[in-house]
């Protein structure tokens, strides 16, 4: 069923993709949460490129976190009357009234990168968003091919206790996990998304596994976890990339600069074009009426050593991560 | 040795010792030491490394409290000045870095020392103003990403070693040893003591307490700058969204575990170090245990608790009650 979905989905983007970009008149308006990460500068100036290309007028609101500042934004675009409107939602509940509207106004409103609560779901065209238990997903499967029949001991650093994406990516790496019985996630602890925990946790972890000669691999579920524990590998006398696999998600350019040196093996890119197929999905309702699915899942792509680290880590620095 | 362990620090190290036992339980290696790469390796060194961002702030925490103030600012004063250091670290020499990163402290405490003892603002609001507005200011410093550098100089104060010792731990023994002698080598920490415990009665004694309190906060955003230093010299990085966030309120936590009273006057230097020490070696023991980590937080409150119910003076009253009832009872 999810299956199905996922082609469809990715059907439909392939097929917007081809589409001839006729969108030169286009006015949209895009209200970002704010510079929360550099993720989120990434996705802004990804956003502007992919415009550019299409000869998108692209007007930015920065909200800087906050929910009124989206919703005044928005409001201002529907008075300015623009072509589409695009929102990262900050959090999923409390749009309804705004996006009536917009609605009302015949302005069309594309999510990005976050979903919005269920009772919402007829107030907006269509939301582009990655499936982040596929990523874990996409990541255990990468780790059971390389590893092959050889027991495998893992290692997880899990983001934030309580957000979506830990739980979505703990839960895809467990899944993909569990199909193999030579795997097993020896010990998972949080590592808060960020670089100083992740070296803090992995330190931990290697005392705790021997010194780390019984760790096989780390999962990490973003990139800036395993830049530190890569670090704390390194620092035990251990060769990350080699003595020890690494995997983590989101394909910032730090992971890239680990992976050329040989010190990280693969990440899965939480790709920051979300506004690409989303001006697609509008160009193709404008002109046709094409009504896009109410998902556009973005590709999770797999990125491992064998890609060109270097030249893929000197394309993305640029971007604001 | 009773002059060096005051009664009221027996509390902390029956602390510190009942969860080294803990630690040891759950983790049968935790006292391995061996030498990598020239620097000892254990986890006991991970205790003392990642205990000294919170052992430096407490150090200037625990004299800001003494004056019956408190500095919330903290944590973003170690974002700034890591990312001050972190952008100057590959263009400059360690030199000009620490001296930006610290000048930069410096400048933040003076600012809370002021809108407090010049102004007369309350502590808590005075120094929420740049809690605040400090992880802005990193944040357009280091322009939302993080800024990583390879300068050896900066990554050796994170992550060097001196005769088998981290550097950091080295640094925080030798802030420890010099905040001791000046406070504690001169009046200056009865000074301080005499500030927090009543500011207009030693004003009218002579005591220069507006300047008590300036330098207080001076130096407690030096620390921090120290700290922020070091934090980003470990990862290789200013992470601005991330670096010393909650910090202060570790730092508060381990000053009052040190048996500082919130309200001021009598402090203790030593024991607020040894308070920084009880909550890591809490924090690496519950990372060492392989418990899901949804316990940590709990966990941590629990001990805390404990460690504040030992200290309580109403319930070791209360102990004393219940002794002397069991010892008249024929």
């Amino acid at each position: 069923m999810i299956l199905k979905a996922l082609f469809a989905a990715s059907a439909t983007a392939a097929l917007l993709l081809s589409l001839p970009a006729n969108a030169a008149e286009l006015t949209i308006g895009f209200s970002q949460i704010g510079s929360e990460s550099g993720w989120r500068a990434a996705e802004t100036s990804v956003s502007k490129q992919e415009a550019a290309k299409r000869k998108v007028n692209l007007k930015i609101a920065d909200a800087q976190q906050k929910q009124e500042n989206q919703i005044k934004a928005i409001r201002s675009f529907i008075a300015q009357n623009v072509d589409a409107i695009f929102l990262a939602p900050v959090v999923s509940t409390g749009w309804d009234a705004v996006l009536k509207e917009a609605k009302e106004a015949k302005i069309p409103v594309v999510l990005l990168d976050r979903d919005i609560d269920p009772s919402g779901k007829d107030l907006y065209l269509t939301a582009v968003t990655s499936d982040s238990v596929h990523e874990g997903e996409v990541a255990g499967d990468w780790l059971a091919k390389t590893v092959g029949d050889k027991a495998c001991n893992i290692v997880e650093l899990q983001g934030t206790v309580g957000a979506s994406v830990a739980a979505n990516r703990k839960k895809g790496f467990d899944t993909a996990v569990a199909k193999h019985a030579n795997l097993k996630v020896v010990r998972s602890q949080t590592g808060d998304f960020t670089r100083a925990k992740g070296k803090e946790v992995m330190e931990s972890f290697i005392k705790a596994e021997g010194g780390g000669k019984t760790i096989c691999a780390v999962y990490a579920h973003n990139d800036d976890m395993m830049v530190g524990a890569i670090q704390a590998m390194k620092e035990a006398g251990l060769k990350p990339g080699k003595d020890i696999l690494t995997v983590s998600i989101d394909a910032v350019p730090d992971i890239f600069k680990a992976m050329a040196a040989g010190e990280a093996n693969a990440t899965v890119e939480l790709t920051p074009n979300m506004a690409g197929p989303a001006f697609d999905a509008v160009a193709a309702f404008k002109s046709k009426g094409t009504v896009p699915p109410k998902w556009i899942q973005t590709e999770s792509k797999l990125y491992t050593a064998a890609d060109d680290p270097q030249k893929i880590y000197d394309s993305k620095k640029g971007l604001g991560y | 040795m009773t002059a060096l362990l005051p009664r009221r620090g027996l509390a902390q190290i029956l602390a510190l010792i009942v969860i080294l036992a803990v630690d040891r339980v759950v983790s049968p290696q935790f006292f391995d030491l061996r030498l990598q790469d020239g620097r000892l390796f254990g986890s006991m060194i991970d205790v003392l490394n990642r205990g000294t961002p919170v052992a430096l702030l407490s150090l200037g925490m625990v004299l800001v409290i003494a004056t019956r103030g408190i500095d919330l600012s903290v944590g973003a004063v170690m974002a700034i000045c890591g990312a001050i250091a972190a952008s100057l670290a590959d263009s400059h020499g360690l030199p000009v870095v620490l001296a930006a990163a610290l000048g930069a402290g410096l400048v933040c405490g003076l600012w809370n020392g002021f809108l407090v003892a010049v102004l007369g603002m309350q502590p808590i609001v005075a120094t929420l103003i740049l809690m605040v507005a400090g992880r802005g200011i990193a944040q357009l410093i280091t322009e939302g990403r993080i800024v990583t550098f390879t300068s050896p100089d900066l990554v050796w104060l994170g992550n060097g070693a001196i005769l088998g010792v981290p550097v950091p731990v080295a640094i925080a023994l030798g802030m420890l040893i010099l905040t001791g002698a000046v406070v504690r080598g001169s009046a200056l920490g009865l000074l301080i003591e005499a500030t927090g415990g009543n500011a207009r009665a030693s004003e009218l004694a002579g005591v220069g307490t507006r300047a008590m309190i300036l330098a207080v906060y001076v130096w407690c955003g030096v620390c921090a700058a120290l700290a922020g230093v070091i934090a980003a010299a470990d990862i290789m990085g200013a992470d601005a969204n991330n670096s010393g966030l909650w910090l202060e309120l570790d730092a508060i936590l381990a000053v009052v575990i040190g048996g500082t009273s919130l309200f001021g006057g009598r402090f203790s230097l030593v024991l607020a170090v040894l308070g920084a020490l009880i909550i890591q070696t809490m924090n690496t023991g519950i990372l060492l245990s392989g418990y899901p980590p949804e316990f940590n937080l709990l966990v941590k409150a629990v001990v805390v608790l404990a460690v504040l119910l030992l200290q309580s003076p109403k319930l070791s009253g209360f102990a004393g009650i219940m002794a002397r009832l069991r010892r008249t009872k024929p």
